[in-house]
């Protein structure tokens, strides 16, 4: 890499050149780093003292900046309030930039601690050279090397640049768990003043000196195209300087203001050319998911042979509906198309993909187009798309001026993409004591990566096997999957397959339980009574860890003990993104509807980082589970999405939410993921509550649906 | 287009714009306050919030020439220093997860606390309601009203 083109990546921070800067890899996901060694994350720390790294991890509120610098911190033996995490932008020169798949953390513990403790050794090296001692003496603490015999100091800034004339060790040696200073304390964030002052910068705060506004009209029927649109009333509209088509499917209003492209659009009448899946509706999509399950499918776990296992047969069938992520700030881009080359600034878990299909729909080459990301506010998977983007693009490309392009919440609802609506068709049969003697669970749904044009290796998407595993040991299980297809667009949105999985298994074992006569816990704990190791694709799942959690949360709630008056519970386990989670909803009816009093949740996700923004995304990710399990409902009628808005998609709502108490096991194993497992368990549980109360079993989300 | 004056933070500010403008829009775009946001654009989830005459008001449904010749106060001019005793007890409790709503929810809390600075749980909760936060912060929400409440923050 030329130290252009690495200074080009570094952007402001360490533009200067001068001072320590070490290269290293944060992997995404379950993905491989390349063989070639190609950075694409630095750490940089200046003569002025500032440590920088600069990395492509996008914050969206779950915290990463500031625990991926505690983790830094800890290795470099420096003060967290020292070290900025610079977002990077788009580069072509560097591997995966992806934010997703409860990744982060748990990719970016091990390449951190390394890249910090590289650091860490080089400078008191640099130390001891300059003052002629062995290294032995020399130690470092709080950004600053010492050594304790001459009691001399000098400070990492001072430091750096003798530093980095010194060849950077492969394999530093790292500290131990008992010997943490920072990691596993409740450290405040970084970007908490920003936020709560007004300051911090979303995607839709970013504004240049000059630009437009626009909002676009897209045609509600998936697949449906522009037949012709008439723009007189609105040309009529004071500001509206431009109209016309984007794609084949959208039309677009410019305006000076966001409020005059608004009014533009309102005015806009628009002929669509609905397609083939104009009389699509939730009731014909149903079906066809409940006829696909009768079709084979592909085995994602199997064990023993469950056709071969006889005694008391118990079926049962589950359903979901699409759901949509509705992050509070809803989609937008700003873009810039200057001829060769096009400027973005998005609020985008994906600045690659955003880089890459920009390029396509404009076309210039990717390295024509460069890619800033922006705070974002929300998530869970929405921003995993890049159609805000591109939109933004082509949109500038036709006026010739730069111009952000904003979605309204209507936009947001009925244009974006759904996690994937599902039928599950469960069947056990029971020994003598009313074990499991075999258990299936189909899961029926449309692939996400199919329906975005990826060839699925032996026809399992690929979310399936972080998302689904059946942590139990069982005799004979099977576990399979029937692909289906749908026009309706798919994405990933939070625990992703996770969450439909955990629905159907975690009720049926509620449901199997009470066909053996006995309590759901002692159920599931004999379940997992013995330590075994579980394969389940590249990962390996430990019995003894989801018991741990299952003991913990159901130890923490009471579970079995007396209740006030009316109130039951119910209980749910789950793994995915290699954490175990267990959760206790306790309820009581009203008006034929759950109350729900309290959520006690349980999470073994290895070593825990920040326990208060571990805390945060437990609540969280239960309240986020909630408004699935309530009332999370995409609908479709004549090929369009009913729901607009928070009336009729309403999240939880702080009369609604329950207290939430989070538990970790404590645990010094690798990182795993916590921003996704919380959500699962929360229906399944919620459910079991629901039927401890009524006796009536709930196998349809949403519940108040 | 019409001119329409209005108070906002303490200063007299003139803007020209169609009246029918929501308040938020005047604000972001023709202001540059951008502390207030947008997110429903309906009166739906309160991330819009600010005050008008000292009530919470939803600006995304509010045209400005409502407020004409009305003191409007948002985010930025809740306190001088930006440190008001709520966005303190906000940094006490870190709040904020991807921090988008917070803004509208710190001035929903100013505004309940300031007619009422010892809420019940139940009055936290009446107040708190019609602002919607997807991340889930509830809890600590209700715990930094209540930090203040008890005297807890200076």
């Amino acid at each position: 890499m030329s130290p252009l083109s690495r200074r080009a990546f570094l952007g402001t921070a360490m533009a200067a050149g001068a001072g320590l800067v070490i290269g290293f890899y944060l992997p995404h996901g379950n993905s491989k780093g390349s063989k070639n060694f190609a950075p694409n994350a630095y750490l940089g720390i200046t003569p002025d003292g500032k440590i920088t790294v600069v990395a492509a991890r996008s914050e969206m509120g779950q915290g990463v900046w500031t625990a991926l610098a505690m983790v830094l911190a800890e290795e470099l033996e420096a003060d967290l309030n020292a070290i900025t995490i610079e977002q990077a932008g788009a580069s072509t020169l560097y591997g995966d930039q992806t934010t997703g798949g409860s990744a982060s953390v748990r990719t970016a513990w091990d390449p951190m601690r390394k890249a910090g403790a590289a650091a860490r050794e080089m400078l008191i090296s640099a130390a001891a050279f300059e003052w002629g001692v062995p290294r032995s003496g020399c130690k470092a603490e709080h950004g600053t090397i010492s050594h304790l015999a001459s009691n001399r100091r000098l400070t990492y800034g001072e430091l750096a640049s003798r530093a980095a004339e010194l060849p950077i060790p492969a394999d530093p040696p790292l500290k131990q768990a008992k010997d943490y200073k920072l990691v596993g304390t409740p450290a405040a964030r970084l970007d908490t003043r920003a936020k709560v002052q007004g300051t911090a910068g979303y995607g839709i705060d970013f504004r240049l000196p000059v630009m437009k506004y626009a909002v676009l009209s897209r045609c509600p029927v998936c697949g449906g195209k522009v037949a012709s649109f008439d723009d007189k009333e609105t040309k009529k509209i004071a500001g509206v300087s431009y109209v016309g088509e984007i794609g084949e499917s959208a039309a677009v209003v410019v305006a000076d203001s966001v409020w005059a492209a608004m009014e533009g659009r309102r005015v806009l009448n628009v002929t669509w050319d609905e397609g083939a899946h104009k009389d699509l509706n939730s009731a014909a999509i149903s079906n066809e998911l409940k006829q696909a399950a009768a079709k084979k499918g592909v085995a994602l776990y199997a064990v023993g042979d469950v056709s071969k296992a006889g005694g008391r047969r118990i079926e049962a069938a589950y359903e979901l509906p699409f759901m949509a992520h509705a992050p509070m700030e809803p989609g937008n881009c700003t873009a810039h198309y200057q001829g060769s080359q096009c400027e973005l600034w998005a609020p985008t878990q994906v600045p690659q993909d955003v880089r890459d299909s920009v390029a396509t729909a404009i076309g210039l080459d990717p390295d024509q187009v460069k890619v800033n990301v922006t705070l974002m506010g929300g998530g869970f998977g929405r921003r995993l798309e890049h159609d805000y983007a591109v939109e933004a693009a082509l949109v500038s490309k036709a006026i010739g001026a730069p111009v952000k392009v904003l979605w309204t919440r209507e936009d947001d609802m009925r244009c974006s993409t759904y996690r994937p609506a599902s039928y599950h068709k469960m069947s056990a049969t029971l020994d003598g004591q009313g074990w499991p003697a075999a258990l299936s669970h189909v899961i029926v749904a449309p692939s996400i990566n199919a329906q975005k044009g990826a060839q699925l290796e032996g026809g399992v998407d690929p979310d399936l096997k972080d998302e689904v595993a059946l942590v139990y040991s069982l005799p004979n299980a099977l576990l399979q999957y029937v692909q289906t297809e749908t026009p309706v667009p798919l994405g990933w949105m939070r625990s992703v397959y996770a969450l439909q999985a955990a629905f159907a298994s975690e009720c049926f074992l509620d449901e199997l339980a009470a066909a053996a006569g006995k309590n759901p816990l002692d159920y599931r704990l004999h379940l997992l009574a013995k330590d075994e190791d579980i394969k389940y694709f590249d990962a390996t799942w430990k019995t003894g860890r989801m018991r741990g959690v299952l003991q913990l949360a159901a130890g923490k709630a009471g579970w079995g003990k007396a209740l006030p008056a009316g109130h039951h519970q119910g209980l749910a386990c789950f793994g995915c993104f290699s954490s175990y989670m267990a959760e206790v909803v306790e309820i009581s009816m009203e008006n034929n509807q759950p109350k729900v009093h309290r959520v006690v949740a349980a999470i073994d996700c290895g070593q825990v980082i920040n326990p208060g923004i571990l805390e945060q995304q437990i609540s969280g990710g239960v309240i986020y589970g909630l408004t699935n399990a309530l009332r999370a409902q995409i609908t479709i009628d004549k090929g369009r999405v009913v729901q607009g808005n928070f009336d009729d998609y309403e999240p939880i709502r702080m009369n609604e939410a329950p207290v939430v108490e989070a538990y970790f096991v404590d645990s010094h194993e690798a990182p795993s993921g916590a921003g996704e497992p919380p959500v699962p368990p929360v229906a399944p549980a919620l459910c079991n509550a629901i039927c401890a109360s009524t006796k009536k079993r709930v196998r349809r989300l949403p519940v108040l649906g | 287009m019409a001119d329409i004056s209005l108070r906002v933070n303490g200063s007299e500010r003139k803007v020209s714009v169609s009246p029918d403008t929501p308040l938020l829009w005047v604000l972001r775009d023709t202001l540059n306050l951008t502390g207030t946001k947008f997110a429903c654009g309906a009166g739906l989830c309160g991330a819009c919030t600010v005050h008008v005459e000292g009530a919470a008001v939803r600006s995304c449904s509010t045209p400005v020439s409502q407020v004409a010749g009305k003191n409007v106060t948002t985010i930025e001019g809740l306190s001088a220093n930006g440190l008001h005793v709520l966005q303190k007890a906000w940094i006490a409790e870190d709040v904020p997860q991807c921090g988008y709503c917070q803004t509208g929810q710190i001035m929903a809390a100013a505004a309940l606390l300031a007619k009422n600075p010892h809420p019940s749980d139940q009055d936290i909760t009446n107040a708190m309601s019609g602002n919607i936060c997807r991340c889930g912060t509830y809890d600590r929400i209700r715990r930094a009203i209540q930090r203040v409440a008890a005297g807890g923050v200076r």
